[in-house]
């Protein structure tokens, strides 16, 4: 690992000042793993993991979470469970106990990607070392995008809990060095990969996640799956974070997320707006599917995963729309 | 250098640090602790988990210098004196290892397993209200490998202390 000056901020101003020239430390799960393969190599850290940012209050603008609370104090909080257990259920289906405990909410929204060719330094990355290709195009890309690749970049976002927050659509707040705020909803954070996939997310140098702002109402349907290799402790192959409602026989406030096909999550908005207003069935979810998925391409071993994300995508809004459980309103 | 100051099985230590030594290194080999061990150094295999007041983290992947007043238990700090906790003393009767190499991460994320049960904290099994069996077990314990396949051996032996104090 490289050497690295360590400060522990006092308050978020402090940290926003002396963080332009250095990193957040949140819960440093990816962040301390990436130093010591020196992937990441800051010349100074600030430590963010004791800022006043521990807090889950309710509100009438939504439930206020903390950037530094925990995944598992989030996804354990009474009110997570009973108003957004898709918000729950994806932190659960996130790493191990050992890791939720550690990783914070600020953190997993800035998780570094999976990709093996990011984490294999003799291996050719865009998103490492912009400008010396990737290697995953013609590599073992079997976990890699189907939706908003480019020639650049195959890599996915690796987050479960992210792509729950674009379906709720919570907005992320920030503080920056200058001292103003901004809230950008949690679906815009991140961005696709384009010509400059080290570009993992919208903030600028040294601006902050503070917190992060529920929605007071979500849809009372929620569902998160995750499609996986193994049964606990595995990256998502694709996942979907569904919330919907049914009024009088047809659904509203659909939001479709999709985890493990895109470098960011994957708001299914093609699929919405076919969903939107109209009566469940079959054929309708199909449709839906395959509107969303027209535009996927496969890179050889991850092919599967566009007929994988139309199946998931049709069973989730058949069991959703189906189920008798709501959330209390 | 930084100074840290920590409570380690309840006793209060100080060290110099430097700012890369992981709480794992700063336990093994500043304060002579060899009982976490260090598998992949890397989060994925579980063996140098510690309680860090009250939760059960990796300690390879956190830097000591960030864990300044903090209460730690490792594996050493599981007995009183002589006498086994009840988990451990589960272990040997279960004979929940062979090589023995992952039992302290094992016998630490089990014991904090204990306590968010009787905390009530959800796991992505759980279904309703939090009980323990096997189902939960295997799920929570999934951040601890243990290469000799003792599995079987180590859910019974947490099974066998279910409800009692850890």
């Amino acid at each position: 690992m490289k050497p690295f000056d360590y400060v522990r901020a006092g308050s978020a101003q402090e940290a926003v000042r002396a963080g332009a020239e250095g990193r957040f430390l949140g819960g440093g799960t990816n962040l301390v793993d990436l130093m010591k393969l020196e992937i990441e190599r800051p010349d100074k850290l600030v430590d963010v993991s004791r800022l006043a940012t521990e807090e889950i209050e309710d509100g009438d603008d939504g439930l206020l979470v903390g950037a530094g609370v925990s995944n598992s104090a989030l996804a354990g909080h009474p009110l997570v469970r009973e108003r957004y257990p898709l918000l729950s259920t994806a932190l659960l289906s996130g790493a191990t106990q050992q890791l939720r405990n550690k990783a914070t909410v600020g953190g997993n929204f800035l998780q570094r990607t999976r990709c093996q060719y990011f984490y294999d330094v003799f291996r050719a990355c865009n998103k490492r070392e912009p400008g010396s290709g990737c290697d995953a195009l013609d590599g073992i890309n079997r976990f890699h995008a189907i939706l908003g690749a480019s020639e650049h970049c195959i890599a996915v976002h690796p987050s479960d809990m992210a792509v729950a927050m674009a379906a709720l659509d919570a907005t992320v707040e920030t503080l920056k060095p200058d001292g103003s705020t901004r809230s950008i909803p949690a679906r815009s954070l991140h961005r696709l990969p384009g010509d400059t996939p080290h570009i993992d997310h919208v903030l600028e140098a040294g601006e902050l996640i503070t917190h992060v702002v529920l929605p007071a109402s979500p849809p009372k349907r929620q569902l998160y799956r995750k499609v996986r290799d193994r049964s606990s402790y595995a990256f998502a192959v694709v996942s979907i974070a569904l919330a919907l409602d049914l009024q009088d026989g047809r659904l509203a406030n659909v939001s479709i997320a999709l985890g493990g096909v895109a470098h960011k999550p994957w708001r299914a908005e093609r699929a919405e707006g076919i969903l939107e207003d109209s009566r469940p069935d079959a054929e309708l979810f199909a449709n839906a599917a395959d509107a969303e998925l027209a535009h996927a391409v496969g890179h050889g071993h991850n092919d599967f995963k566009i007929d994988l994300s139309r199946r998931l995508i049709v069973a989730a809004l058949r069991d959703l729309s189906e189920s008798k459980r709501e959330i209390a309103a | 250098m930084y100074p840290v100051s920590l409570d380690v099985n309840g006793k209060t230590v100080s060290a110099e640090v430097d700012a890369r030594t992981s709480l794992l290194d700063l336990l093994r080999e500043t304060l002579g602790m060899p009982g976490s061990k260090k598998g992949c150094d890397h989060g994925q295999c579980g063996a140098c988990t510690v309680i860090v007041n009250g939760v059960r983290i990796n300690s390879c992947l956190s830097l000591a210098v960030s864990h300044d007043g903090d209460a730690v238990t490792t594996v050493e700090g599981l007995a009183d004196g002589e006498s086994l906790s009840p988990l451990q003393k589960a272990f040997v009767s279960h004979d929940a290892f062979q090589c023995g190499y992952c039992t302290p991460g094992q016998l630490c994320s089990a014991t904090a397993l204990l306590d968010e049960i009787k905390r009530g904290e959800p796991s992505v099994v759980t279904d309703g209200k939090v009980t323990l069996n096997e189902e939960e077990i295997r799920e929570r314990m999934s951040g601890n490998l243990c290469r000799c396949g003792a599995y079987n051996n180590i859910v019974d032996a947490i099974l066998s202390v279910a409800g009692e104090p850890a």
